[in-house]
């Protein structure tokens, strides 16, 4: 069984600027003996190949590097402007989890916990969901149906953060505090994940909201990398006998793995970096939360709240530095995800041919 | 005849452009506390309207943003809820002098369902609420303050500022005068190690929004935001041992209280100020103006705004819920502003 999605999947890497303009291939269809068509003359006219080419590869080129000089730069920036902290508190800034503005003691140890614990949670809501969205979309929806619930979920996406917030300090808060906190910490206090004093404004709230942001990435994406799964794959899965639901997992879902989970990288990113939504219900108590019904703080939020007015140099100096925890936590999170998909598709080509 | 009728208009509106550019136009830019700035902002847009050729920018990017800036030299003047610490002052490349402008104060905000009365609050029930030591509505120290009042059994939820401001400058730096142990544990700051249980919202609206919503909750904002908003807030006991409701004339009293021991910088905390009808928390907010400008026209500029704000200015400050100078004060400030160089 071959796996045409893979080939889909990877096709994008494949047309990276050095790879691109290698011979073209408008000249190795026409022979030199053929009578040249209207398009060919126009465009011989219009242009000198080889020069073009060259100079399109290199703007081309320019733009690829231009991320890794963005990147650069900001790391710099980063890493400059945080020099004080650095050379204070040196890499147990990282692991300690002291914010004292008063006397001038800084760690981000609560905030890249909040931040983790926050996102990686949302994601444990988010993704079975999304995948149900997405799975229901492209195989098992009316026709009728089709477009309106594709064209909502989109619009979720399209909702500002600071509109979620506000939906989820009036509506999720209360609920949480009067409704689903009780409710929760009767039946599954055993756990000790629901204990403690619940305020509405907690991780599971943060967690929550995070999880219906991202949500709409996931499954569209999700949905898209589906629908290019030829035909043939499922149609050959149940001419072997296979249920519906066999043909889903085999033909459809395997196929689409790799695709799926860098939908699912792309929405754990918009997680770990959201704002807005996140510092209106996480609490802002940067304590390491024993519960679920703690209130956190994250790395994004903290620097959204006290940047404006922090006074004194290396508390200005620690709030940046928190900015670099967050761009070390993003990449760390990203090269795992990657090394994940790495393990899990590096067996995959000998099983497909 | 309609070609001439445009090219004679976009003539005039050349001249005008012209004649506008040749005057001396000064261009004043500013940065700085939020607080004040529904007040600058008037302020500044009247003086505009007096004053043509003299137009005001200002920034209201924070007390913190404020400092450094004017420090750095990249504004003519910044503004802040809380005075510059020595070592700032020290370090700034631009020497500033701090001139008050008008008062604010912070007022404690609650959400206990169907208690129809106004609470008083001791100084030290309020740090303790936020130390975590006392957790219950019906403690003992908060029924002291309110004989008769029904208080119910119920678990107190204190919310806090989470953003840095002034407000919550102005608050810690009283709790740290009413209570020794806030004063060693935390201290005052724009933002905090908050000690005990509680959550935080950000800005004014954040903390009013979310004590509105939840029972049994206990938080702060400044008095113009509840007034504004026309929240019920609690009384809060001042040194004199009353129990004090915030209002813009209390406020210029603690002033005027501490006016006798002002000094000549103006770097003075108000906060638990003497006097039967002083309102306990309260502060001045700065603007902190270079002591020299570089261009002499800037500096008259500068005077001149000064001096105009407070001659036509004040007036305007208690209609909007601030408390306007103290005449000892303004005595004062009138003679600062004439060494601006």
């Amino acid at each position: 069984m071959s796996s045409p999605i893979i080939s889909v999947a990877q096709n994008p890497r494949q047309t990276d600027p050095s790879g691109a303009p290698q011979g073209s291939p408008v000249q190795q269809d026409v022979g030199p003996e053929a009578p040249k068509s209207a398009v060919r003359q126009f465009l011989m006219s219009r242009s000198s190949g080889k020069a073009a080419d060259t100079t399109f590869s290199a703007i081309m080129l320019m733009c690829a590097l231009s991320i890794f000089a963005i990147v650069l730069f900001i790391l710099f920036i980063l890493i400059a402007r945080s020099k004080l902290s650095l050379s204070q508190f040196g890499f147990k800034f990282f692991t300690r989890s002291a914010w004292d503005p008063v006397s001038g003691d800084f760690g981000a140890f609560s905030f890249i916990y909040g931040t983790l614990a926050t996102s990686l949670l949302a994601l444990l809501v988010a993704v079975p969901l999304a995948l149900g969205v997405a799975v229901f979309l492209t195989e098992l929806c009316p026709q009728k149906l089709r477009a309106p619930i594709s064209f909502v979920t989109e619009l979720l996406a399209a909702i500002p953060s600071i509109v979620y917030g506000l939906w989820a300090l009036f509506v999720l808060v209360p609920i949480m505090r009067d409704q689903l906190g009780p409710v929760l910490t009767k039946y599954f206090g055993w756990t000790h994940l629901f204990n403690g004093y619940n305020f509405g404004l907690n991780l599971l709230s943060a967690s929550i909201i995070l999880a219906v942001m991202i949500l709409p990435i996931i499954s569209s994406i999700a949905r898209d990398i589906m629908l290019a799964v030829p035909i043939s794959q499922r149609e050959g899965v149940l001419a072997l006998g296979a249920t519906r639901w066999e043909m889903i997992r085999m033909g459809v879902l395997r196929n689409a793995r790799i695709g799926i989970v860098g939908a699912i990288i792309l929405g754990l990113g918009r997680a770990l970096g959201e704002t807005m939504a996140v510092t209106m219900v996480i609490g802002n108590h940067p304590e390491i939360p024993k519960s679920l019904f703690s209130p956190g703080y994250t790395l994004a939020s903290v620097i959204a709240n006290e940047f404006s007015e922090a006074t004194g140099d290396v508390y200005l100096s620690a709030l940046i530095e928190i900015g670099l925890a967050l761009f070390l936590v993003t990449i760390v999170v990203n090269v795992i995800a990657r090394a994940l998909v790495w393990a899990v598709t590096r067996g995959a080509p000998a099983r497909a041919h | 005849m309609r070609e001439r009728r445009v090219k004679l208009s976009l003539l005039a509106a050349l001249a005008i452009a012209i004649a506008g550019g040749t005057a001396v136009a000064q261009n004043i830019n500013a940065a700085g506390a939020t607080f004040p700035y529904p007040i600058y902002n008037r302020w500044f847009t009247e003086y505009a309207q007096a004053h043509p050729n003299v137009h005001i920018n200002y920034q209201s990017i924070g007390s913190g943003g404020g400092i450094r800036q004017v420090s750095d030299g990249t504004v003519d003047f910044g503004a802040s809820d809380g005075p510059m610490t020595d070592q700032q002052l020290s370090q700034a490349k631009v020497k500033v002098m701090h001139i008050p402008t008008v008062l604010g104060a912070v007022v404690p905000v609650y959400n206990i369902p169907n208690l129809n009365k106004e609470l008083n609050f001791s100084g030290d029930v309020i740090a303790d609420i936020y130390i975590g030591k006392i957790q219950k509505w019906n403690d003992p120290r908060i029924a002291r303050d309110n004989p008769g009042v029904n208080l119910p059994n119920h678990q107190i939820v204190p919310v806090y500022r989470s953003d840095g401001s002034g407000t919550t400058y102005i608050f810690t730096d009283y709790l740290s005068k009413v209570s020794p142990e806030w004063q060693s544990k935390v201290g005052k700051n724009t933002s905090v190690k908050w000690p005990g249980p509680g959550v935080g919202q950000k800005g004014n609206e954040g903390v009013a929004g979310m004590v509105r919503q939840t029972p049994y909750s206990f938080g702060y904002v400044e008095l113009i935001y509840a007034l504004q908003n026309k929240m019920a807030f609690g009384q809060v006991k001042n040194a004199a041992g009353k129990f004090v409701k915030a209002s813009p004339e209390g406020v210029t009293a603690a002033a005027a209280a501490s006016a006798k021991n002002m000094p000549a910088d103006y770097r003075v905390s108000i906060t638990n100020a003497g006097g039967d009808s002083s309102y306990p928390i309260s502060s001045f907010t700065w603007l902190l103006i270079p002591r020299q400008f570089s261009d002499p026209a800037k500096a008259k500029a500068v005077k001149d705004f000064l001096t105009w704000m407070l001659d036509k200015g004040e007036n305007e400050a208690a209609g909007m819920g601030y408390a306007p100078l103290p005449a000892q004060v303004q005595a004062m400030v009138r003679k600062t502003i004439t060494t601006i160089k």
